[in-house]
């Protein structure tokens, strides 16, 4: 008995078919040509993103499943997965110049770099509950392995081993929530959750959504769940970090927006009050633990678990207006930390990196323009406008004020008031303190990705609309 | 029928004994051996119950795989398993405890099937009866081709896996004297020195 099944469609899944395809040629090239290839391997490795944005951009706009209903694109998936292209482009950029100064410029940072976004993409565009574990697993398992990548550092390892041991405890979370939902469901697959739960939600579905609930915070590193993420931060090589920072986020937002409008839309007044709490929760945490942080790295940490806690609030309102609010956050987000990692990435004299916010002092004398940029980002970041930063919020908040969330939206413009406060320190130290001794010129992938996003987040304020309008369809398309 | 009752007997009581003998025994080496012995019996009892893809998994990852692993580091390692022992006394309520809320939860789910059968629902892709086809059979008929994704999902994540361990611990020593053949071949008979060595002095 053989009952032949129709053969899936593989264009949908072309941009992970070339990654996957091209990992497995580029750990066989770096295997024969051996520690001498990484050099080549960098570029290569950009070659392959570039092919996959290309093939990403190429999809066609409408709902396609395939692979048997295990996988989907849509505007949103395809939004989404170009912005977290575009920042596993930029953690590649980032390290080339410090993983060959530092010596730990093996072959297979690119590689694992390359694996960690093929399993974003899988995450992003996951349409059950085992196509969303296996690409979160994926994603997570090349991201320990990355943290530890300079083994002969204590901190190094330290951070590999912490985000390990914490994040195999949140995916056992989420496959305890995945098991319960599929239990009380009878369905992993997301749109047979949906047509399932409409508005009847049982106790066993609830207690299932709040175990992934607390998966998917962990993963963003949204407050109860953010413990790892000051530690790891601070132990991994900047690059690393900058890595962090921006690509599993995206993946992270994208597969919260996935799991909670695609497969829970008919029970939002269960999971809204949870996204509410997280919202709020990480960005108190956000803005006020920053206070006292004197490590730019701690402090970004903290930053971008406030920053995580704004995107949210577009979540919790649930509406296309939210989400697309949600998908401009991100994209804007991306550019901040991007250029904001590459000035941190740029304080270094000789082989010693600074990395505390005193290291700043005096820098708009001896680098005026990368002082302006930084000051440029901080501002962003702080929501001032004309920048980009403001935008993002502006989007937040207003979704959520049309979605009858007003006490949410005013709790996020306090505490980002109280987050400037920190943001602003950055720019007092670096234009009106002592300057200290001049660092080394910046080396020009560095510098690459800090014009290009200092260029998006001054200039995002003349032409707004193609980022807003994509957002906008990829919003629509989830609903 | 009773000879099947009388194999159920055989593998069951088996399995129980040799799984109180790994954790009686004294001996490290012994409880692995004892531990292979209870997989190996639970197996047969799967065989008997027509799960024979899971009996042959138990038999080839526990057994061939874990069991013998666990065997390589109790060799290896140098535990003291006396003292690990010492507070067995101690843990034997909280055990005790966990036992009990175990064996409360299988009854309740057994009680459920029992009391309500209408409970269980049906799955989305049922499972075949074993006179129709074999369930390795099911399992390869879906495996390679409704599950395709998944399985090259998995086949990425064991690559990670891999490669993360070469990465991390893998290193270059030096100092290593290793063989160098061509080196060796190369060698001309001036390159040799013969040198008398005084007895019970050496060089």
């Amino acid at each position: 008995m053989n009952s032949a099944l129709a053969i899936p469609a593989f264009a949908p899944v072309l941009p992970e078919i070339i990654l996957a395809v091209g990992v497995l040629v580029l750990v066989l090239f770096g295997a024969i040509r051996g520690e001498r290839s990484s050099g080549i391997m960098n570029v290569l490795a950009l070659a392959l993103i570039g092919a996959a944005l290309i093939a990403v951009l190429m999809l066609p706009s409408d709902r396609i499943e395939t692979m048997n209903g295990s996988f989907v694109i849509d505007s949103f998936a395809k939004f989404m997965k170009s912005l977290t292209l575009v920042a596993s482009a930029g953690g590649i950029i980032l390290s080339i110049d410090f993983m060959r100064r530092a010596g730990i410029d093996r072959f297979e940072y690119p590689i694992l770099i390359l694996l960690s976004t093929i399993g974003m993409l899988m995450v992003i565009s996951s349409n059950d509950l085992i196509a969303l574990y296996l690409g979160l697993e994926l994603l997570s398992l090349s991201s320990y392995v990355i943290a530890a990548f300079d083994r002969d550092n204590v901190r190094s390892t330290e951070a590999g081993l912490k985000y390990f041991v914490l994040g195999a405890l949140s995916s056992g979370m989420l496959l305890y929530g995945a098991s319960l939902v599929y239990g009380f469901t009878g369905s992993v697959s997301f749109p047979t959750i949906a047509a399932t739960l409409q508005g009847n939600a049982g106790f066993g579905v609830i207690f299932g959504l709040v175990f992934v609930a607390a998966g998917i915070a962990f993963k963003i590193s949204a407050v109860p769940f953010h413990m790892w993420t000051p530690d790891v931060y601070e132990g991994a090589p900047t690059p690393v970090t900058a890595f962090f920072a921006a690509a599993p986020k995206m993946a992270g937002m994208a597969m919260a927006t996935r799991v909670f409008i695609d497969a829970f839309p008919g029970i939002i007044g269960q999971w809204q009050q949870i996204i509410v709490f997280i919202s709020i929760a990480s960005m108190v945490l956000g803005s006020f633990a920053a206070i006292g942080q004197r490590n730019i790295k701690r402090l970004m940490a903290y930053s971008s678990i406030g920053n995580v806690g704004y995107a949210l609030i577009g979540l919790a309102a649930g509406t296309p207006e939210g989400i697309q609010g949600v998908a401009v956050y991100m994209a804007i987000y991306l550019a901040m930390t991007l250029g904001t990692f590459a000035c941190i990435l740029s304080l270094r004299r000789g082989n010693v990196m600074f990395e505390t916010v005193d290291d700043l002092s005096g820098l708009a004398r001896t680098h005026p323009v990368i002082a302006f940029c930084l000051a440029m980002m901080m501002f962003s970041l702080a929501g001032i406008p004309p920048l980009a930063g403001f935008f993002a919020k502006f989007a937040i908040f207003t979704a959520a004020i049309q979605a009858n969330l007003v006490a949410l939206a005013v709790i996020g413009v306090v505490t980002s008031v109280v987050g400037a406060y920190y943001y602003l320190r950055i720019v007092k130290v670096m234009y009106f303190d002592e300057a200290v001794a001049a660092y080394d010129p910046m080396p020009s992938g560095v510098r690459f990705v800090l014009a290009l996003s200092s260029a998006f987040v001054v200039l995002y304020v003349l032409i707004p609309a193609p980022l807003t309008a994509a957002a906008g369809a990829a919003a629509r398309s989830l609903f | 029928m009773t000879v099947t009752a009388a194999f159920f007997y055989l593998f069951a009581t088996i399995t129980v004994a040799s799984g109180f003998m790994v954790i009686a025994s004294r001996n490290p080496v012994q409880s692995v051996l004892f531990l292979i012995l209870a997989f190996v019996n639970a197996a047969g009892l799967f065989l008997m119950m027509g799960a024979e893809f899971l009996a042959m998994i138990l038999v080839i990852v526990y057994v061939g795989a874990v069991a013998v692993l666990f065997l390589f580091v109790t060799m290896m390692l140098d535990v003291d398993f006396a003292e690990l022992r010492q507070g067995f006394l101690q843990y034997l309520p909280f055990g005790a405890l966990i036992g009990v809320v175990f064996f409360l939860e299988i009854t309740l789910v057994i009680g459920a099937y029992i009391i309500d059968p209408a409970l269980v629902r049906s799955p989305s892709v049922p499972i075949p009866s074993p006179d129709i086809m074999t369930n390795t059979e099911a399992l390869g008929q879906v495996l390679y081709t409704r599950y395709f994704y998944f399985f090259q999902a998995a086949g990425l994540i064991l690559l990670v896996a891999m490669i993360g361990a070469i990465v991390l611990t893998l290193r270059d020593r030096v100092g290593v004297r290793r063989q160098n053949i061509s080196v060796q071949n190369a060698r001309t008979a001036q390159d040799v020195q013969v040198r008398k060595v005084p007895f019970r002095q050496g060089l």
